[in-house]
């Protein structure tokens, strides 16, 4: 019952007409990890997530999530895996005609209509609450947010469920730095509160080395390297190499070095 | 399977219950048990989650909701449900501003004057559009260079070219129409002949570049709007402004150009096609050859019939493309207002062509060109 895969991607393959995006691509997703998805832009990493939630139907390959084939599925039959994960679009995604307490409450009347429209109201203003947003912003349109509160507004529409699997494509693009470092701060918080795991596509260096468990590196079609980034950075491959071994990549380390491993003499007591 | 979430109220011997929940207390599990905890009226002091199996943020707020209601305290939380009791206790809000909910009277008033000053800000809006389109023209008839001959081109095919199919096939049927009710009305006067004299007369003058226009109304007008509607959402239309291209020019004009050339050709061919459906009918129905058709019909239909419809037309194309330009440029916000815009640009379109063709029956009728 409890295995350790929660998604699992064999010899995946995609293309639009001539444009082969994937070919034999392999991926596992292990439970309660933050799996960090890097690759060049145009190399596919949302059409693996589209392939993976089943909005894009591969031309070959098999997809298991939560243990459940996902290929050739019928709507009705996803409903009990799609009511176990929580997907945040790169654009929120909001429903624009509901208010972000009814966007939250969307996915709870679809999957549980049992629920009291007491409950549906405080669950809602939590799960607002938890992602990061203020009180007030409940009522308001997505058109009346910022574009960081739209992705915090989505993030607490993914959660509205209680998913164990939440997919995130690109979440930090986009939000200015502390936002983005909040933002990277709460996934963290989320995934350890709620023991979730958590499949993140991002180009945000920092967010890789701040949370990610591990990371998959798309390249070539295929995912070429998966792990932590130490084993990445031993791995001899061009793309790789360039990745992390660029400007920002080294930006991204040094700052995440000197976050975890502080100036020593500073906290040394005097000597004297 | 895990099991449903469960709860039992066991009185405590120093006064006051206690609540033993047990099973899952997880979004799928949770059942009734909101409601059944939300009626209880009972003295509850403590809350025992020694027995629950697993906890979701959903079962964490309902404990977290009964302590806080009951003044309870919850005990026998393993580590993950600590953690998520704070987790959700910590978003507890107590001052969640409610919804502004007027009364509905004062609403009712409310959305009376909103719409007045609508309808207000947007006659004066739309004053100022056309206001817009007009210097534009001129302004590209001073430099005629800065013309978007491709654009307006490209505006020519579709609102001309494609229309040809629907727009023929249309104005066939609505002459086979005309020229039946015609015969079969006239026959009880043993004046079938009378037939041609109205559909000459019908198509040329009146329905011809009327049902055109509401046809291109609602091809390209709601297109019109559409396309720009969206331009606006994107920040395209932004885009050009900080570039220096006015929207005005490149969008309107040749969008307004294109319509007031295509309408009268297009009224000219639907007249033609439903002259030739009506005559079809006519020699079909009424035996009378088509030699003969043609020939009464240039008897009974004044030229001035024409020229009507060839005023109209024009008038009627700039109309219909001034409003879906008009409306498109109003989009504000989300992909919503796209599609009340383009509703809205087609029911202004095809309304002031009517309105405006009622004055035109007057006027010409009027002046003697009867």
């Amino acid at each position: 019952m409890d295995q350790p895969n929660i998604i699992s991607v064999q010899g995946l393959c995609n293309s639009f007409g001539e444009q082969v995006i994937h070919q034999d691509l392999n991926l596992e997703v292990r439970r309660g990890e933050i799996l960090g998805v890097v690759g060049g832009s145009g190399t596919g990493k949302s059409v693996l997530m589209r392939s993976i939630i089943g909005l894009q139907e591969p031309v070959a390959g098999k997809i298991r999530v939560f243990d459940e084939g996902m290929i050739r599925k019928e709507e009705d039959e996803a409903t009990d895996v799609r009511r176990r994960w929580g997907v945040l679009f790169q654009g929120g995604a909001l429903f624009s005609t509901l208010t972000v307490a009814e966007n939250v409450q969307v996915p709870l009347r679809e999957f549980y209509p049992d629920f009291s429209k007491a409950l549906l109201d405080e669950i809602a203003h939590y799960k607002i609450y938890l992602s990061g947003l203020p009180a007030d912003a409940a009522h308001k349109f997505p058109s009346e947010l910022s574009g960081g509160m739209r992705k915090r507004a989505g993030l607490a529409r993914a959660l509205a469920i209680d998913p164990e699997l939440l997919f995130l494509d690109e979440p930090t693009a986009g939000l200015d730095p502390i936002g983005a470092a909040n933002f990277d701060n709460l996934t963290r918080d989320l995934k350890e509160t709620l023991g979730l795991t958590v499949f993140l596509i991002t180009h945000d260096l920092d967010t890789l080395y701040a949370i990610c468990d591990r990371v998959a590196v798309i390249a070539d079609k295929k995912v070429i390297a998966v792990g932590a980034i130490e084993e990445l950075l031993a791995i001899d491959h061009p793309w790789i190499n360039e990745y992390f071994g660029g400007p920002r990549g080294r930006a991204a380390r040094r700052g995440h070095d000197r976050h975890n491993n502080p100036q020593p003499q500073l906290h040394q007591p005097g000597r004297s | 399977m895990a099991n449903a979430a469960e709860f039992l109220q066991e009185d405590l011997t120093d006064g006051g219950q206690i609540l033993r929940l047990s099973g899952s207390f997880t979004i799928a599990l949770i059942g009734d048990v909101d409601g059944r905890l939300r009626a209880l009226s009972a003295n509850v002091q403590k809350i025992d989650l020694s027995a629950v199996e697993h906890m979701d943020t959903v079962g964490a707020w309902l404990v977290h909701r009964t302590a806080k209601e009951s003044g309870a305290k919850i005990v026998g939380a393993g580590k993950d449900a600590s953690r998520l009791l704070q987790a959700v206790s910590g978003a507890d809000q107590t001052d969640i501003p409610p919804r502004p909910h007027p009364p509905s009277f004062e609403r009712f008033l409310a959305e009376v004057g909103h719409s007045v000053i609508i309808s207000f800000t947007t006659l004066l809006q739309f004053l100022g559009f056309v206001g817009q389109v007009v210097k534009a023209s001129f302004i590209l008839a001073m430099n005629p260079g800065r013309f978007r001959w491709h654009a307006v081109v490209q505006h020519f095919d579709m609102v001309g070219v494609r229309a040809l199919g629907i727009i023929g096939l249309m104005s066939f049927l609505i002459g086979i129409v005309i020229a039946q009710q015609g015969a079969v009305q006239l026959r009880q006067f043993g004046a079938e002949v009378f037939t041609i004299n109205l559909i000459g007369r019908l198509t040329f003058r009146e329905l011809g570049i009327l049902m055109t226009a509401i046809m291109v109304a609602g091809r390209s007008g709601s297109a019109f709007a559409a396309q720009i509607g969206t331009m606006k959402i994107t920040e395209e239309i932004d885009a050009m402004r900080t570039i220096g291209v006015v929207p005005a020019e490149a969008l309107v004009v040749p969008r307004v150009i294109a319509a007031v050339m295509m309408m009268p050709l297009l009224g000219v061919y639907a007249s033609l096609m439903a002259i030739i459906g009506g005559g079809i009918l006519c020699w079909v129905v009424l035996e009378i050859p088509p030699a003969t058709f043609v020939q009464r019909l240039r008897e009974v239909t004044p030229m001035t019939d024409f020229w009507i419809g060839m005023i109209k037309a024009p008038v009627f194309g700039a109309i219909i493309a001034m409003a879906g330009c008009f409306q498109g440029m109003q989009v504000h916000g989300n992909a919503e207002q796209v599609g009340l815009k383009t509703t809205a640009a087609v029911v202004q379109a095809i309304f002031l062509v009517i309105v405006l063709d009622a004055f035109f029956a007057i006027f010409f009728s009027e002046i003697g060109w009867n």
